[in-house]
């Protein structure tokens, strides 16, 4: 690690995401790192990989957050098929409607002309497989 | 990993409140941090300038200890301004039993003080940026309190009254402390059909947004013998960061206070059955129940049916947050101080209406920021040393 950083790890983070891709960090044993570092969590080993996620994962947990003024609007965590958890949205359905154990593929939006894009979620057509959703 | 600190070493003798709720126009935090200090003085007949070590914390003073050396006119030979959130305060006891052992210093005071009713939240503690979470704009630290509720009914199935029992739970005992907040019953149907926040929670499943501070003095067990008041002995204090934003908490149904709480336990050569009265940050209704399961009061995901019933309410089977906690007390952005105070109070048999008999052993719980700093400390009397 005597080299200048050149790339911020969030600034190859956006770059990956203006290029359509969700990306995220695997360590030399292939444990996956998110959010984007420097030096990887518990060893401080400073070759992290960047990979490009498949963008499927499963609602990890849910809530409806309920600004004055505004609609419903649903935050999620969702836990990436490869093994790191991140936060978002689900869109495409009421906020409400978004279950944990919901299986969700990523989609990449825009949401203000200034800001940076961000990686929100939409349900998938197949049924919950080894998360398995519990009625509420 | 229980080796350094030892059971007892030192004690707190003056403790207090400042000014609660909502406090005088103009006051700024330092000037509650100083009243307090000046009512925990008197409490242990002590002076100010036998204070030599300063522990301090504030999301409206980012240099607390600085800021209220300065205000006091003293110079300690050893400080600390640790900010781990509303935990922050057991974390600074910690810090001051280890000081004081190997003589750092003698007489600390630990300080809070807060106007975040006066200025409002959203002036008292603006969130940090974080690029991997406020665009999505969650209502932090409400939502990340939220996801955890709603993950802990998913997996254990945990009800929404359950939660809801915490904060009734808290309004019974604040009725029975004259200086609480909140002045009125409450009911389940009332807390379910308040306006909601962030699913599951309704604003009062949230603390209170108050003014308010304290302040308590701790020195060594030789030096507390002596004092105005019975010495509280600090039995044992364990401290654990879990991590720092709610989408980097491993497991949102199991809390760093496993660990917190282990060490306190094995320090305090106590386990939970043995705890007469409880303390337990509660600045969401989720967190009791995780807090109770994580230290050992009952299982991992029966904390729902531990406090269903009226069982940590008055004449429960365990009584939690006698003040009235952060729900229906005070919650001054940072709680943990105040916690510590009842703490000490319940110890002394000093607690009126609310007083547990036979209070020899109390245990006060701190949480910080999104479920991440968690910090547990555990008072004894002088029978228990």
């Amino acid at each position: 690690m005597t080299a200048t950083i050149k790339t911020s790890p969030n600034s190859a983070y956006v770059e990956a995401l203006r290029a359509g891709h969700l990306a995220y960090q695997v360590t030399s044993d292939g444990r996956p790192v998110f959010f984007p570092r420097v030096i990887a969590p518990g060893s401080g080993e400073g070759d992290l990989e960047w990979r490009v996620s498949g963008g499927v994962g499963t609602v990890y947990s849910t809530s409806v957050v309920h600004r004055r003024n505004e609609p419903p609007l649903n935050v999620v965590l969702v836990d990436l098929d490869e093994g790191f958890r991140m936060m978002s949205r689900v869109e495409g359905l009421a906020a409400a409607s978004v279950t944990i154990g919901m299986r969700v593929k990523v989609r990449i939006v825009q949401d203000t002309l200034e800001g940076d894009p961000l990686p929100v979620f939409e349900p998938m057509a197949e049924t919950p497989a080894k998360h398995g959703a519990r009625p509420s | 990993m229980t080796t350094g600190l030892r059971r007892g070493s030192v004690a707190v003798v003056g403790a207090a409140e400042s000014d609660l709720g909502q406090v005088a126009p103009g006051m700024s935090p330092i000037d509650l941090m100083a009243q307090a200090t000046a009512r925990a003085l008197d409490d242990c007949g002590l002076r100010l300038t036998d204070v030599d070590g300063l522990f301090s914390a504030s999301a409206q003073a980012r240099f607390a200890p600085m800021m209220l050396a300065e205000y006091l006119g003293i110079q300690p030979r050893y400080y600390d301004g640790t900010q781990v959130g509303g935990s922050s305060f057991m974390s600074h006891l910690a810090h001051a039993q280890a000081a004081i052992e190997h003589g750092l210093c003698e007489v600390a005071l630990i300080a809070y003080g807060s106007t975040q009713r006066s200025v409002s939240r959203a002036a008292a503690s603006p969130p940090d940026f974080n690029p991997y979470e406020t665009p999505f704009r969650p209502l932090l630290p409400t939502t990340a309190y939220a996801l955890a509720a709603a993950r802990h009914m998913h997996e254990f199935g945990t009800t929404r009254e359950q939660l809801a029992e915490v904060a009734v739970s808290a309004r019974e005992w604040a009725l029975m402390n004259p200086v609480a907040w909140e002045k009125e019953p409450l009911t389940i149907d009332e807390v379910l059909s308040s306006r909601p926040l962030s699913d599951p929670l309704t604003v009062r499943d949230c603390c209170l947004v108050s003014d308010g501070g304290g302040a308590v003095i701790v020195t060594s067990a030789a030096r507390a013998k002596d004092l105005r008041r019975p010495p509280v002995y600090v039995l044992g204090v364990g401290e654990a960061i879990g991590h720092g934003s709610i989408s980097n908490m491993p497991d949102l149904t199991t809390t760093a206070a496993v660990h917190s709480g282990g060490v306190a336990f094995a320090r305090a050569k106590l386990k939970p059955g043995e705890i007469d009265v409880v303390s337990l940050y509660d600045a969401f209704t989720i967190l009791p129940i995780l807090l109770l399961e994580d230290l050992g009061f009952c299982a991992k995901g029966e904390g729902g049916a531990f406090v269903a019933d009226g069982r940590i309410a008055p004449g429960g089977v365990l009584p939690v947050n006698t003040n009235g906690g952060g729900l229906s007390y005070c919650h001054p952005g940072m709680y943990g101080l105040l916690s510590m105070i009842e703490s000490i109070r319940q110890v002394r048999g000093e607690c009126a209406e609310r007083q547990i008999a036979g209070c020899e052993i109390a245990l006060s719980h701190g949480n910080g920021a999104v479920l991440s700093s968690q910090c547990t400390a555990i008072f004894g009397a002088g029978s228990t040393v």
